[in-house]
This record gives C-alpha cells, sequence and structure tokens, in this order.
C-alpha cells in the first residue's frame, strides 16, 4: 500500500518505484477515539457536581396570635405516608383525605392552584414518620417544580397521622 | 495544445498533529478531573431540580445514612475551625481527648463524627482504616430532648463566626423522615434558619411551570 501518494511523478524518469511499504498509519480512528474519550471527560466532570437545594426555615413563633394567618379554602395539605403514597385533603377537613401518589401529585397541586386565589394559596406539608428522606425531598423539589410560592412543612399531628393509619388498614396496606 | 496539467493534490490529511492535539487535551481533562474521594460513608442522594452546585468551601456536611444514623464533618480546609470545634466541646463536654484524638478528627482528610459524646473518646481512638469496619452508633438526633446535634451546630456557629457557614444536608434515599426532623431542630434552636440540601441534578420536567419559566428567561437558574 502507498500512501505517500502523488509522490512519485517528481522523480525522474529512470527511477524504479521501490517495493517499500510507506511506514504511514492512518491515524484518523484514534483521533476519533481521542475525542470520544475528551468528549467522555468533559462530561463526566461537569454532571458528577451535586447540586444543593435551598431551605429556608420559619422562625418559632411563640405566640399563636403572631402566627401567619392563611384562609381555610386556600389550603392543600399534603401528609407524606408509607410506601411513597401522599395523602392530601383541602381545607381542614382531614378525615376526607385521599391517597395519591408522586406521579399524580402535580395535577393535584396544579388544579388546586388554579381554583384559588395566588395571594392566599398555601401547601401544607407533612412528611410523616414513615416518609422516607427522598419523599420528602421530592415533594419540596416538586413545589418547586408547580411554581408554588407559598409551602410550609409542618409536624404532622396525632390525629392526622391516626387518619393515615386508619385509610393504610382500610387499604390493606402493611 | 490542451491546457496545462494541474497537479493532482491528494485528499489524505495528516492525521499525526490532530492525534497529538486530541491525547493532549484527554491527558489534561484525566488529570483535571477530580474524582470522587472514597468515601467512608455511601449515600444515595435524591434528585432535585435545583441547578446551583454544592459549595465546597466552609461547609458543614450533615449526614444521613440509610439507617438515618446521623454523622457530622467539615469541609478538610478549615483546620481551625475544626480544632475549635473539638476543643470547646471538649471542655464543655467534659470528654477528656488526647491530643491525638482531637488530631484523628483535625487533621485526617473526611474525618467524620459518628458517635455520641458519652461514646467520642473511645470513637476518636480508632484510625480511619478501624473505623470502617465498626458498627458506628451515629450522632443523637432523634428528638428534641436527646439531640446532641445541638450542641455540634452550636460549636461549629462559633468556630465559624464571621465566616459564612454552609450547612449541607446529604441523606440517603432510604433514610427516614424522623432524622431530619432531627437536624431541622437542632439548625433551628442554634438559629442556622438556611441549610442546603444536597441532591443530584435532573432537569425540570417538560410542560410544567418551572420548566416554563425556565424557557422564557432563557437561563436555568432557579434560585428559591
Amino acid at each position: 500500500m502507498d500512501t505517500s501518494g502523488g509522490g512519485h511523478h517528481k522523480k525522474g524518469p529512470g527511477v524504479k518505484k521501490g517495493k517499500k511499504l510507506s511506514t504511514r498509519v492512518d491515524l484518523t480512528p484514534m483521533v476519533d477515539l481521542g475525542f470520544l474519550l475528551i468528549t467522555f471527560f468533559i462530561f463526566t466532570t461537569t454532571m458528577s457536581q451535586p447540586t444543593a437545594m435551598r431551605l429556608f426555615l420559619p422562625k418559632d413563633v411563640k405566640n399563636p396570635d403572631e402566627q401567619n394567618k392563611v384562609k381555610n379554602s386556600a389550603v392543600i395539605t399534603l401528609m407524606l405516608g408509607k410506601n411513597d403514597v401522599i395523602y392530601y385533603y383541602e381545607g381542614d377537613s382531614a378525615q376526607t383525605l385521599k391517597p395519591t401518589d408522586f406521579k399524580k401529585i402535580r395535577d393535584i397541586v396544579i388544579d388546586k392552584k388554579r381554583r384559588t386565589d395566588p395571594k392566599d394559596f398555601v401547601v401544607v406539608l407533612k412528611p410523616s414518620v414513615d416518609a422516607t428522606y427522598k419523599n420528602t425531598v421530592n415533594i419540596l423539589d416538586e413545589m418547586t417544580i408547580d411554581g408554588v410560592k407559598r409551602y410550609a412543612m409542618v409536624d404532622i399531628s396525632p390525629v392526622e397521622y391516626n387518619f393515615i393509619k386508619l385509610t393504610e388498614a382500610a387499604n390493606g396496606v402493611k | 495544445m490542451g491546457r496545462a496539467k494541474l497537479p493532482r493534490k491528494s485528499t489524505n490529511i495528516d492525521m499525526t498533529a490532530m492525534c497529538d492535539v486530541a491525547f493532549l487535551l484527554l491527558s489534561f481533562f484525566i488529570l483535571a478531573t477530580k474524582f470522587k474521594p472514597p468515601e467512608a460513608l455511601s449515600v444515595v442522594t435524591p434528585s432535585s431540580v435545583s441547578t446551583k452546585v454544592a459549595p465546597e468551601k466552609d461547609v458543614v456536611l450533615i449526614t444521613i445514612d440509610k439507617d438515618g444514623k446521623v454523622y457530622l464533618s467539615v469541609s478538610d480546609a478549615n483546620v481551625p475551625e475544626k480544632k475549635e470545634m473539638i476543643d470547646a466541646l471538649n471542655t464543655s463536654k467534659n470528654i477528656g481527648l488526647t491530643d491525638a484524638e482531637k488530631a484523628n478528627f483535625v487533621n485526617i482528610p473526611n474525618a467524620y463524627i459518628g458517635a455520641p459524646f458519652s461514646q467520642l473518646k473511645s470513637y476518636l481512638d480508632k484510625n480511619p482504616e478501624q473505623l470502617r469496619n465498626v458498627i458506628k452508633p451515629g450522632i443523637p438526633a432523634a428528638d428534641s430532648t436527646n439531640n446532641e446535634m445541638i450542641d455540634w451546630i452550636a460549636a461549629a456557629k462559633t468556630a465559624f463566626a464571621g465566616k459564612k457557614m454552609n450547612v449541607l444536608v446529604k441523606g440517603d434515599d432510604a433514610s427516614k423522615y424522623p432524622s431530619l426532623q432531627g437536624i431541622i431542630i437542632a439548625l433551628k434552636r442554634n438559629d442556622e434558619m438556611k441549610f442546603q440540601v444536597v441532591t443530584s441534578p435532573v432537569p425540570a420536567p417538560v410542560g410544567s411551570e418551572l420548566y416554563n419559566t425556565q424557557q422564557k428567561l432563557g437561563t436555568k437558574s432557579s434560585e428559591n
């Protein structure tokens, strides 16, 4: 194989073409491989950076009168239960809670948001002791995704936890 | 006469130079890549749409492992702060640590605390290799009554006075909510109202409100 192409026409007429094989190697595949690896390294370096989600905690207020008042009708409460289940209810009627999951919760929140005056709309998040850390972070993230301006993470009350327990028992969740 | 014969140029290009450049860049990226240090605690973080990169300086990292045990570490560059923290707690809690035991927390990279004050002496007695094989009890932070995290955060706050302290919480997917609740209680007690949760990034779901805002702004920042 002669890859030194086009060089021999300069040689004199009496010079016979030697049978010497060229030492040149086609480097194209090697360059391809090099750039492929470069792209890989570029991507892995930027992707592996963990991100941080900022959270601001509210100050605990001793006097209940100083607490923010919210309209009952504008509130939706999401309670995080066992096995990635979310129990939600509107207003203050905890006994009417309905179970849902993380896929459907977006539509529920957006639906509630559309029906409510934006300046009153509040989402109350109540993770129960059965909820995982992942559930908690996911639901906080969901608030960012849905553009919920006001949301609060509140400890679950024993009454509400009891409602969850009853619902779980009724649905046969162990 | 026919026209002058143009010398036919070869289409083969010499790839050597390009190959050189490619591999030079490759070696640069390999060397510049900071590989994740072998973490003593393996934690699978949840994902979020947040695009803010987690800070690396002046970090107080609270780790929750998959069993809900809580650990505390301070970024390696902050040696004076680490020293001040451990000294202050040694005095106030009467632990009686030797200098060597303190150095085990202060000087060893990626050192973390994972024991209550009562067991801290024997915990810090061990070197990192020994610690890896030991079942660590974690810092008690379950509720407000026995929450040693309050003391640790208070010590960190004093040590980082005048500097911006970044409190990071890195939790495992499988850990339960009460561990996080305990940490939130400890932070609230110390008036540390801001903290950051370490997550792995995912893009905002297509069609959601956040996605639309990001498209409109043409930026991917999602400060919340």
